[in-house]
């Protein structure tokens, strides 16, 4: 055997991965082998893959249980890890570390986003001194992920487990995809739960894909199998730059999606009744152009990566068919990460409001609206990216505010014929102004004093009242909307504004 | 299958009656909550078995208002 059949048998031997029945393992649980995953995920295999020799005097640990490497997704660069999950279960050793961290200094010198494909039980507490607290120790990979953080889109795609400190990978991610039955994420293991605070949880129910995606909101897209996860992730790509320097590629115009009901059959006009806004979204968008971000998470308010004309858009719309569209602490998180998302990556923002404002009451008092709302208030506002807020229905009170009303700087803010911009609804005003004297007047009399209280206030905040106040820009015919969106967008890519000159601010977390 | 209040509210409307047949999406029950509609579907077809609330009541957010079967 000359020396290059010993190359090529190590080769083969390192690209087989851990033994066969970890293999059998992963198959049985619909889960594909590290280097199958990557050959669905780039348009052409990895290209380049460094430290492939990683620990390779121990046999039983190829390539120490990642794969890093350099490929290509629809046509653009892209660093990544990735565990193999048949190398003791893809934990990670002293090496695993050091790759992972070179990877994603690569991405950093290169400016190219850093994919994680995560399916690792954690650290290899036999090699704790070696791979944990050091200078290039696992805290390195999470300084790294905070430093690439709007520097260059990171994505990770959850396949398995995502363990104790690993946690963090997804965590510090501008997206967390789960697959279904298979993703994890948790500080403590069921097994630790019991027997450090004798809690008897299943993992499904503590850190399952469908609990985090829906509950915690760590997660933010549920699939059903990795294939779906990984064309997925490749869609999601397709909306972003490679990073922030550049902007965000076009792509062909679509017609939007043909719908039978016109924007005016959509929209009720009785203010308080519930209707379908992802109606009125696939009314203004190009077909099939919707990429939708935590969907099972405050559905309340809907956050979407979406086109119009080809160029991509962040869409943030209030949902009045799930509680009334009304903001509650999560969803003003959800607005809060994903407007900072779309700034980062010069994203343009599309408000669609119609919300009756933050839910009010004990609960939410004591789960710290206000500094959730303040958070979402504060992201939108120093957004700089072109912003437009469309009023489609009610806006009251600070919801007018969170959805870029017009003294968050917005380029515009247009108004639909039904909207309805004040403090509160006429119903709430009328009471509140009015009870004393409604409690005197008998009680024959009561309904006529509200009816004719009310009409009062709504022509006192009556939209026409609005635009002749010039507190909106515009009043336009709701069949219009999507040409309208789509010039407004267009004349406003060339803006470019700092925010504010300073180090950086404090907001409420 | 338990039907759940989705915020706190008072029920504003029972559509269906004790032992009515359901289809999954259809509107149970409305809540008023913040001056707006708050429509409550079933998740899934079946009969509704109980019937916990009544026009009216105050309802907390999780409260379980109605069992389908």
């Amino acid at each position: 055997m000359d020396y290059r059949d010993t190359l090529n048998q190590k080769i083969e031997s390192i690209k087989s991965g851990g033994k066969e029945k970890y293999h059998k393992q992963n198959e049985e649980k619909g889960k594909l082998f590290v280097r199958e995953r990557l050959a669905l995920l780039f348009d052409e295999g990895v290209k380049i893959e460094d430290a492939f020799f990683a620990n390779c005097m121990d046999d039983t640990l190829p390539s120490d249980g990642v794969v890093t490497g350099i490929g290509r997704i629809n046509g653009e660069a892209v660093c990544v890890m990735a565990n193999d999950s048949t190398v003791k279960a893809g934990s990670w050793g002293k090496r695993t570390v050091e790759k992972i961290l070179r990877i994603q200094e690569t991405a950093m010198k290169l400016e190219i986003p850093m994919l994680y494909l995560v399916d690792s039980a954690g650290a290899r507490i036999t090699d704790q001194v070696e791979m944990f607290p050091g200078r290039r120790g696992a805290g390195r990979i999470f300084h790294n992920q905070i430093k690439l953080s709007g520097r260059v889109p990171q994505v990770c795609l959850l396949f398995g487990p995502s363990a104790a400190g690993g946690a963090y990978i997804p965590a510090f991610c501008d997206i967390v995809v789960m697959v279904d039955g298979n993703a994890s994420m948790y500080l403590g293991s069921p097994r630790m739960a019991e027997k450090v605070i004798g809690e008897k949880v299943s993992l499904e129910e503590m850190g399952g894909a469908n609990m985090h995606c829906s509950v915690s909101g760590v997660g933010d897209v549920l699939v059903q199998t990795e294939q779906e996860a990984i064309s997925f992730s490749r869609k999601y790509l397709s909306y972003f730059p490679t990073n922030f320097r550049q902007n965000p590629k076009a792509t062909e115009t679509r017609e939007a999606k043909f719908i039978e009901k016109s924007v005016t059959d959509i929209i009720p006009e009785n203010q308080n009744a519930p209707f379908n806004m992802y109606d009125l979204i696939d009314k203004l968008i190009d077909e099939d152009s919707l990429c939708e971000i935590k969907k099972k998470f405050a559905p309340e308010l809907i956050t979407a990566l979406a086109r119009i004309d080809g160029k991509p858009i962040g869409i943030i719309a209030n949902q009045p068919k799930v509680k009334g569209g009304v903001l509650f602490p999560d969803s003003a998180d959800k607005s809060a990460k994903f407007v900072q998302l779309c700034d980062a990556f010069h994203i343009p923002l599309l408000f669609l409001v119609d919300v009756p404002g933050f839910m009010i009451g004990t609960k939410v008092e004591r789960a710290g609206i206000i500094r959730h709302g303040a958070k979402m208030v504060a992201t939108m506002s120093e957004a700089t990216v072109p912003k437009i807020s469309v009023i489609v229905r009610k806006a009251y009170g600070a919801g007018l505010y969170a959805m870029a009303g017009p003294a968050f700087e917005p380029d515009s803010c247009i108004a639909l014929p039904t909207a309805h911009i004040a403090v509160m609804g006429p119903e709430a005003a009328v009471n509140a102004v009015y009870a004393n004297k409604i409690a005197e007047l008998p009680e024959s009399e009561r309904p006529a004093f509200i009816k004719e209280k009310q009409d009062e206030y709504k022509d006192n905040i009556d939209i026409y009242r609005m635009a002749s106040e010039m507190i909106v820009d515009d009043v336009v015919d709701p069949e219009n909307l999507r040409e309208e969106l789509s010039n407004r967008f267009t004349l406003y890519e060339s803006k470019n504004v700092t925010f504010t000159e300073r180090k950086h601010g404090v907001y409420p977390v | 299958m338990e039907l759940k209040a989705s915020m706190a509210g008072s029920v504003w409307k029972i559509n269906v009656a004790q032992g009515d047949s359901v289809n999954e999406g259809e509107d149970v029950i409305i809540l008023e909550s913040m001056k707006m509609e708050i429509p409550i579907p079933a998740e899934k077809t079946g009969t509704l078995q109980k019937l916990n609330v009544a026009e009216g009541d105050f309802v907390n957010e999780g409260d379980v208002l109605a069992v389908i079967e």
